[in-house]
């Protein structure tokens, strides 16, 4: 950290244009040996655009790389990993039907007289994974460890392999707190041995822990470098949630919504998100608060029938109802836009027509078609309603912008006329136009009596349009904000959780 | 419906080019070929053999391309056409009727189709393994119906389904032609194939949007079991006996291939059952070829082999690839068509 | 020590033993060095080509097209040793060299041409048998003193069985087979394919070559399954061993060799075939049971093995071993 040591990794002026993005704009950035350097923004930040360009994935369209003093160009992921560069994922990119020594050692087993020897491939792994703080049998499957261990197998190889730069994306996203230690232990034993190690995440608490410094990314531009014992989270957050936290005070009637629609009553799963109650009335729009990982899609989920509840009932118009499927949800007038509108949203290959008609044709049921002339009629309102810009009704959905998809889910749910929309994430991914029209559209749909259930990372969106707003930390619902505490600041405070963060200081 | 009929004309444009291909040579190498005469209140003609010949893969090939629009594959159809065809027969030889005979073997293949479909759906077992068991296991189930022999029948109404006529028409055509209509009409005229299609994309968007998929892949899977015991019941018809050994040997794949011929996507998703039809015609019009050409029948595989790997090789991703790339370079790419390149979320 | 990998293999061995305990309890005189020297020799070609069936099932593919090469090789041999005077040794190099180049252009085509396997084994099914057919479509006996030699080495073992030369090279085979699965970059490469192509290839396994040579492995292996079956039946017939590939499947899924890849071992398939060598056995025994019911049992034992293996995944993954109990002292 000090100027007079070398970076081991110093990266100037990356620049990536994506067509119609830029996704990073001249970042700079700069790895010492034996420290620890967070990575941080919110989704489409630029995050893995910037990995995947010092990793070789992407080809940067300006910028230099710098390795130990010296250029390097690395032209895929294998070039990066001969030159000391070594990433290791969240999903794991290991193998899982293979033993813990051959992942470790495919590709470059020691071998006796041309044969793979086993014993000497078992022999090295158990050394190895003992520098690791692991005591565990390699010839077991890889599969038949929890994902931690995985992970620390995953980074024993990428230093076996490489081991001058570790770049960890996101490693501890589905681990629980005793594997986070597990985790951090190896990171700090790297740590002396003078890597220099990258943690993408979004846990701020581990980022105060594990971290010595960060680096904030928003919109593909690096807006500030903290070294964290001299920072706070709240810092942290305004950084990465961005825009300026005015503290503008709400203008909006609090409107306590009409009649009770839904009620949730101690809903919960385990390992996935804290039981909750949530009332959600007629006509208010409740905006999920909270950093990525939080519990915001969870909620949704759950909600909307993708998992199924361990615990707790809900309550429709006063009524019980059952959440087993989406299909159950849908047949009492739900509807969902998920947050990954590709996987779980879009159906590619139909025409627009067919994706908005899709979910009402579902709830038809098969034999009971909607009218050609009824179709047509129903898309092309929709189409203009949403201005959703296309060439065709019968082009494939999967040829529109990101923000055309979205307004193209959003009538396949107005479609079904539905009580209650729940809405992941609405606007990522989306140009600008796009998204103040759903925002529009979010209001217009309040003020006909429409109940929502908005989860998102922007933050002056939620504010905007929400008539509560709830936040969730770590997987638990931590607070309600009503009518005037509606503001951006408060958020990014319940967000933070302020006490915790001082309380941690003060045992540190 | 001008539009849909114009959008059903392009799609199977390739394969009707194909056919008529091969339909040229066959003329090349037979001039009579489309005469088609009048006898003893019959159609005869070498095209209409090729239509009556290719009855079985026809019938296959229309359940098949169901069940490959679901991303799936069904094996069994050749071992379920012989299980069919064994109840059928024994059906008659016990003194039922034929229609008693024809619904027996319908509800058995409807049957097997059930047991695929739930292994699929429910157990969620590969398809390709899951169909492999009936596949190796019902030829053994037929033999056990028709007790190791070849169970011959000589009632006439059964006969006629596989060697009669109606109104000069071999019914195999008939029956093929008029069910390959029933279910395009089936999915077309319903929701059916609009749903079936969204699985075969994307099945997790699909359960978001609400669709049953677990009982639609059970149904494309029993659609394509009923396909297979009519086409089994037609080939027994046809030699007036039950081969639980040979019939619909290798079936299965011929109807894959139908359905790759027809341009549909071994991965699943957009389907035309008419395409896969004419898929069915081409691959009967390459062996009359043979045939009528009067090349040794020991050819027959190795042109049929050689014809195949073409219609493939000009199908495969990478090939379409190259040629898109070079028609991209020739002209500039409509506007419409740039797909918003984001950045991939982690 | 036993891994739970190799559960299926135990439980494929067990099935074995258990049914030849039943059969020998039932017919005591099946426990003679006859009968076991008859279920290597009779199930040689077909272990043979179970073999690389195993190597092309471990990778994620498959291979429908072994049969016929089976069939062309025997027509082969029968042809070109009727209408030339080559020596035996240089017919099987020449044919071997043709099933290998064969398998690996198949190899080719599914990788540059990025086509399923399924297809692309398909069209090659087609072709060997159509290169048979071309070749004759009458059955053609061979007749060299060669033949007669190898044909005429057996051990004969006390109590009758007659261990002939073929049973013994398909016992080979399978020795190699486990040696080049378990210690070789290549057999690893093939696990390691099965396990997932996307991560296989970000660790480091060359795509192009790996299926190449999978599947140059599959035709070879093809080829001396049909060396080996021309031995057996002193002749080259073109409409011989159609369905082989069905039965080489179910002996690989019997054997505890998961379809969709990347789990099993080649000795499983080894017992594999025993096991339904033994039903075949058992049934000509009993005289009284037809033979349909081979296919019914092997049948029901490959959905028995298929729901294991369901099971089996569905048990792992619901039971991951937790990272407190072997994190070391750190």
């Amino acid at each position: 950290m000090e100027n007079a040591v070398q970076p081991v990794l110093r990266c100037t002026g990356i620049s990536k244009f994506f067509p119609g993005a830029i996704a990073l704009d001249e970042v700079n950035l700069e790895l010492y040996g034996g420290e620890v350097h967070a990575l941080l923004g919110e989704n489409g930040a630029g995050k893995s655009t910037l990995i995947k360009c010092m990793t070789g994935a992407y080809r940067r369209d300006a910028g230099v790389i710098h390795l130990s003093g010296e250029e390097v160009s690395p032209a895929n992921t294998k070039d990066s990993q001969a030159l000391g560069i070594g990433t290791v994922y969240q999903e794991v990119n290991l193998l899982a039907n293979l033993s813990v020594a051959e992942n470790l050692f495919l590709g470059r087993q020691p071998t006796r007289y041309g044969f793979v020897s086993q014993r000497e491939m078992q022999k090295q792994a158990t050394e190895i994974l003992q520098e690791f703080g692991l005591s565990i049998n390699p010839a077991e499957l890889l599969s038949s460890f929890s994902v931690a261990i995985q992970q620390v197998v995953a980074i024993a190889r990428a230093v076996t392999l490489s081991g001058k730069v570790l770049i960890l994306d996101e490693p501890t996203a589905s681990l629980d707190r005793e594997e986070v230690d597990l985790l951090f232990s190896v990171i700090r034993k790297l740590k002396e041995r003078g890597l220099a190690i990258v943690f993408v995440t979004h846990f701020l608490d581990q980022v105060f822990e594990i971290c010595d410094r960060a680096t904030v990314l928003r919109n593909g531009r690096i807006v500030g470098s903290r070294i964290l014992a001299d920072t706070t989270q709240t810092d942290i957050v305004t950084l990465m949630l961005g825009r300026q936290l005015e503290s503008k005070v709400h203008d909006r009637v609090v409107s306590e919504g009409g009649k009770k629609l839904l009620e949730l009553k101690q809903f919960g799963k385990r390992g996935v998100i804290d039981r909750f109650d949530l009332n959600i009335r007629e006509g208010e729009v409740v905006g999920l608060a909270g950093l990525l990982g939080s519990g915001r899609t969870e909620t949704a989920n759950l909600i909307f029938g993708v998992m199924q509840a361990d615990h707790g009932e809900a309550l429709l118009r006063g009524e019980k109802i059952s959440l087993k499927a989406p299909r159950d949800a849908i047949a009492h007038r739900f509807g969902m836009c998920p947050e990954d509108r590709k996987t779980d949203g879009i159906v590619g290959d139909l025409s627009v027509r067919e994706n908005i008609v899709l979910a009402l044709q579902a709830r038809q049921g098969w034999f009971r078609p909607l009218q050609r002339s009824k179709v047509n009629e129903l898309a092309e309102a929709y189409v203009k309603a949403l201005d959703i810009r296309l060439a065709s009704l019968d082009m494939p959905i999967r040829l529109l912008s990101g923000g055309n998809q979205q307004k193209v889910l959003l009538a396949r749910w107005l479609a079904t006329n539905p009580d209650f929309l729940i809405l992941d994430e609405p606007t990522r991914g989306i140009d600008v136009g796009a998204h103040a029209e759903i925002i529009t559209l979010i209001e217009e749909l309040r003020e006909k009596g429409m109940s929502l259930l908005v989860a998102s990372s922007e933050l002056e969106e939620l504010v905007a349009y929400s008539t509560r707003v709830i936040v969730l930390r770590d997987r638990r619902q931590v607070r309600e904000l009503k009518g005037d505490e509606i503001t951006t600041q408060n958020i990014v405070h319940a967000i933070a959780d302020e006490k915790t963060d001082q309380a941690l200081r003060e045992t540190a | 419906m001008p539009h849909g009929m114009n959008a059903t004309l392009k799609r199977i444009m390739p394969q009707l080019v194909i056919l008529a291909i091969v339909l040229l040579l066959n003329v090349l190498v037979f001039p009579d070929f489309f005469r088609i005469e009048f006898q003893n209140g019959r159609l005869f003609g070498n095209l209409v053999d090729v239509f009556n010949r290719g009855a079985p893969t026809a019938l296959l090939c229309i359940g098949m391309t169901l069940v490959i629009a679901t991303k799936g594959i069904d094996l069994s159809v050749g071992a379920v056409m012989a299980i069919a065809g064994a109840v059928a027969a024994s059906l008659v030889v016990d003194g039922h009727g034929w229609f008693t005979a024809l619904l027996g073997a319908l509800a058995v293949g409807s049957l097997c189709g059930l047991w695929n479909g739930v292994l699929v759906a429910m157990l969620r077992i590969q398809p390709i393994v899951a169909t492999l068991v009936l596949m190796v296991a019902g030829r053994g189930i037929a033999q056990l119906i028709t007790e190791g022999t070849i169970l011959t029948f000589v009632n006439e109404g059964l006969i006629h389904l596989g060697a009669g006529t109606v109104l000069g028409i071999p019914t195999p055509v008939l029956i093929w032609m008029g069910l390959g209509a029933f279910i395009t009409l089936a999915v077309r005229r319903t929701a059916l194939g609009m749903l079936i299609e969204a699985i075969g994309i994307n099945e997790s968007s699909s359960r978001f949007a609400g669709i049953n998929s677990r009982v639609l892949l059970v149904s494309v899977y029993l659609i394509s079991g009923f396909c297979a015991a009519l086409a089994g019941v037609i080939v027994a018809a046809d030699i007036k006996g039950a081969d639980a050994n040979n019939a619909g040997l290798w079936l299965e794949l011929d109807a894959i291939l139908a359905v790759v011929i027809g341009g549909n996507s071994l991965l699943g998703g957009r389907f035309s059952i008419i395409a896969s039809l004419i898929g069915a015609l081409i691959i009967q019009s390459v062996n009359s070829v043979i045939l009528l050409s009067g090349m040794p029948p020991e050819f027959n595989l190795v042109i049929k082999a050689l014809i195949i790997i073409a219609i493939l090789v000009i199908q495969s991703p990478t090939v379409k690839h190259a040629l898109y790339i070079l028609r991209a370079s020739a002209q500039p790419i409509q506007p419409f068509e740039k797909t918003e390149r984001e950045e991939p979320t982690q | 020590m036993i891994r739970s990998t190799h559960l299926p293999l135990v439980i494929t061995i067990a099935t074995f033993v258990l049914a030849f305990t039943l059969c020998a309890w039932q017919y005591p005189s099946m426990l003679s060095t006859r009968v076991v020297a008859n279920l290597l020799t009779d199930n040689a070609f077909l272990g043979i080509a179970a073999v690389g069936m195993t190597f092309v099932i471990l990778s994620g593919g498959i291979d429908l097209s072994i049969g016929s090469v089976i069939a062309f090789t025997g027509v082969f041999l029968a042809v070109i040793l009727r209408d030339t005077s080559i020596h035996p040794l240089l017919a099987f190099a020449i044919v071997l060299a043709i099933t290998v180049a064969f398998g690996a252009s198949m190899g080719a085509i599914i990788h540059y041409l990025d086509m399923p396997p399924f297809i692309v084994t398909l069209a090659g099914m087609f072709l060997a048998r159509g290169a048979a057919y071309v070749l004759s479509t009458d059955s053609v006996p061979i007749t060299h003193e060669f033949y007669d030699t190898l044909q005429s080495l057996y051990w004969k073992a006390p109590g009758g069985g007659r261990f002939r030369l073929t049973g013994i090279f398909m016992i080979l085979t399978f020795l190699v087979g486990v040696i080049v699965a378990h210690r070789t970059r290549f057999g690893q490469n093939v696990y390691a394919f099965g396990g997932g192509q996307a991560t296989a290839r970000l660790m480091g396994v060359p795509l192009a070559s790996t299926t190449i040579a999978i599947y140059a492995v599959s035709g070879g292996l093809a080829g001396l399954s049909g060396i080996v079956f021309s031995l057996y039946t002193s002749a080259g017939y073109s409409l011989a061993t159609v369905g082989v590939e069905l039965d080489a499947i179910a002996a690989v899924v019997i054997g505890g060799t998961l379809l969709t890849g990347g789990t099993g071992f080649v000795a499983g398939t080894f017992f594999g075939i025993l096991i339904m060598g033994l039903i075949q056995t058992y049934i000509v025994f009993d005289g009284t049971l037809s033979s349909w019911w081979t296919k019914i049992v092997i049948g029901g034992l490959l959905f028995g093995f298929i729901l294991l293996q369901k099971g089996l995944t569905w048990a792992t993954t619901a039971r991951k071993k937790p990272a407190t109990d072997f994190a070391a002292q750190s």
